[in-house]
């Protein structure tokens, strides 16, 4: 393997290599050694820690958390794609009055905190007498917050298409409205969906503040459960279980972005449309929310 | 205003722990992340592995599931003793590390292989090579991003919030335990929270055109 750093090894190189090998192999069974004797000399190995995931009420009420995680994310989602568009198109508006506002507010709801925002809809909001459930402030933090974001990545999107595509539109005598669902969206959205589909990710794991506003989903009950004393307060066991599930469900998203990624690469007519310079634009804005 | 000047001492120390949790991991992140950036290019297939296996973990896993393990769930393994404020800056290490990584390794990855081959064909060694032509190239497309991973280290360190930490996100819990009013109080973090994310903003956005064009 030949990569910027390093040639193709000779007899020498690939020696030094295998005793690194070793080494990292004797490195990373120590860390997990370590780890391992840990669980086992503080008894997380024992049966009675583990007992809890037999029992058929814990599997189901486990699975309702989980059923309650999927939904903050569903609608949080949803409301997300549907105000990041609204946002971008304001953005991308020829209007300086629908621009300002819409470029205000992306900056505003990117800068501040997430859980700020819960805690300003849970915790703020009753002092002028507007009440709502933890489900509705989670959902509505996400979906400002992703909004925001996803405008971002919208725009980057249909800047990133050459102006070409938009000028030949209009020659045709399409309407700005026109010009935008009918060229430029279906051809931005295809370039955007990996991006898009990592922002999901990061609302789906976002899900997980609710737990500080004690909305029931995955983190909440796991903490419920890992107090329960008749199982020996399995805490450690259930975080591990609960990990694993936040894990297959964030791959399982990102599996789907990465089929769609390798659909959209066979797909000729779009490979030619500027996507380094998409790289350039999209990233930053993706990257600032983790 | 008059809710500021009341809790001014709260929100100062407040802020205090926020920028200071902030400071600690970013320091210790960009140090891992960098670390496990190296694990994820070296020739080596089992320390690539390893730092793919946990970028992969660290990446899916919520922030607030980390905090929540070595909350609750660290202490009972009996290792090292660590107080709430500890616990978070590892917390937050841990995760941002996993993103600076992949920051860092695409910003490796940006540079062509002929600018390398190049270098080793006029006879540099890997220091020279690396240092004089592989990673000012790197920089450009690392440092813009980086500074996006830390601005949301600098949001997200309002998670700890959650967890026994008296930063910028508890000082809801202690204006509520006052009854002041929290529309006020929150709506005032969000403001400074907004200082202090902008120029962050402005400085990425700057470094990020400026560098651009030059590529």
């Amino acid at each position: 393997m030949s990569n910027v750093l390093f040639d193709v090894p000779g007899p020498k190189a690939r020696f030094r290599h295998q005793v690194l090998a070793v080494v990292g192999v004797l490195g990373v069974a120590g860390i997990i050694g370590f780890i391992g004797f840990r669980f086992y000399d503080s008894g997380q190995f024992e049966p009675k820690m583990w007992e809890w995931l037999q029992y058929t009420t814990i599997q189901e009420q486990l699975l309702k958390s989980v059923g309650a995680t999927l939904k903050a994310f569903a609608v949080g989602a949803v409301c997300a794609m549907v105000f990041g568009a609204v946002l971008a198109a304001g953005k991308l508006s020829e209007h300086a009055f629908l621009r300002g506002p819409a470029t205000f507010v992306v900056e505003i709801f990117r800068a501040v905190p997430l859980l700020i925002m819960i805690f300003f809809f849970y915790f703020g909001l009753p002092a002028i007498d507007i009440k709502m459930s933890q489900f509705t402030a989670v959902v509505l933090g996400l979906t400002l917050y992703n909004g925001s974001v996803l405008a971002e990545v919208f725009r980057a999107g249909v800047m990133s298409l050459p102006r070409g595509q938009a000028e030949a539109a209009y020659a045709l005598g399409m309407r700005k409205t026109q010009v935008m669902t009918l060229v430029l969206l279906p051809q931005a959205l295809r370039v955007m969906l990996p991006t898009i589909i990592s922002q999901l990710v990061v609302l789906l794991k976002d899900t997980a503040l609710g737990f500080i506003i004690n909305y029931e989903e995955l983190l909440y009950y796991a903490k419920f459960l890992g107090g329960q004393g008749q199982f020996g307060r399995p805490l450690v066991p259930v975080t591990i279980v609960v990990g694993i599930i936040y894990v297959i469900m964030c791959l399982l998203l990102t599996w789907l972005a990465v089929t769609l990624e390798k659909r959209n690469r066979r797909n000729k007519k779009i490979k030619t449309n500027g996507t380094k310079k998409l790289d350039d634009v999209a990233i930053p804005a993706a990257a600032q929310s983790l | 205003m008059s809710l500021l000047s009341t809790y001014s001492g709260l929100f100062l120390s407040a802020f205090a722990t926020t920028l200071k949790l902030f400071a600690l991991s970013a320091v210790g992140s960009l140090l891992l992340g960098t670390f496990l950036a190296m694990l994820r290019v070296s020739p080596v297939p089992v320390f690539r592995a390893a730092g793919a296996t946990y970028v992969t973990l660290v990446r899916n896993t919520p922030l607030t599931l980390v905090f929540f393990f070595f909350t609750f769930a660290y202490p009972l393994l009996q290792i090292v003793k660590i107080d709430y404020e500890t616990g978070a800056v590892v917390a937050l290490t841990m995760y941002t590390s996993a993103f600076i990584c992949e920051v860092v390794r695409s910003g490796i990855n940006t540079v062509p292989v002929g600018q390398a081959e190049a270098s080793r064909a006029l006879g540099l060694t890997f220091t020279q090579m690396l240092g004089s032509v592989v990673l000012p190239q790197a920089m450009r497309s690392v440092v813009p991003p980086l500074v996006s991973t830390l601005i949301a280290l600098l949001k997200n360190t309002t998670v700890s919030a959650g967890f026994s930490v008296g930063d910028a996100g508890a000082i809801q819990a202690s204006l509520s335990e006052d009854g002041a009013n929290m529309l006020v109080g929150l709506s005032w973090v969000a403001f400074f929270f907004i200082l202090l994310v902008m120029p962050l903003t402005f400085l990425q956005r700057s470094l990020e055109k400026r560098w651009s064009v030059a590529r």
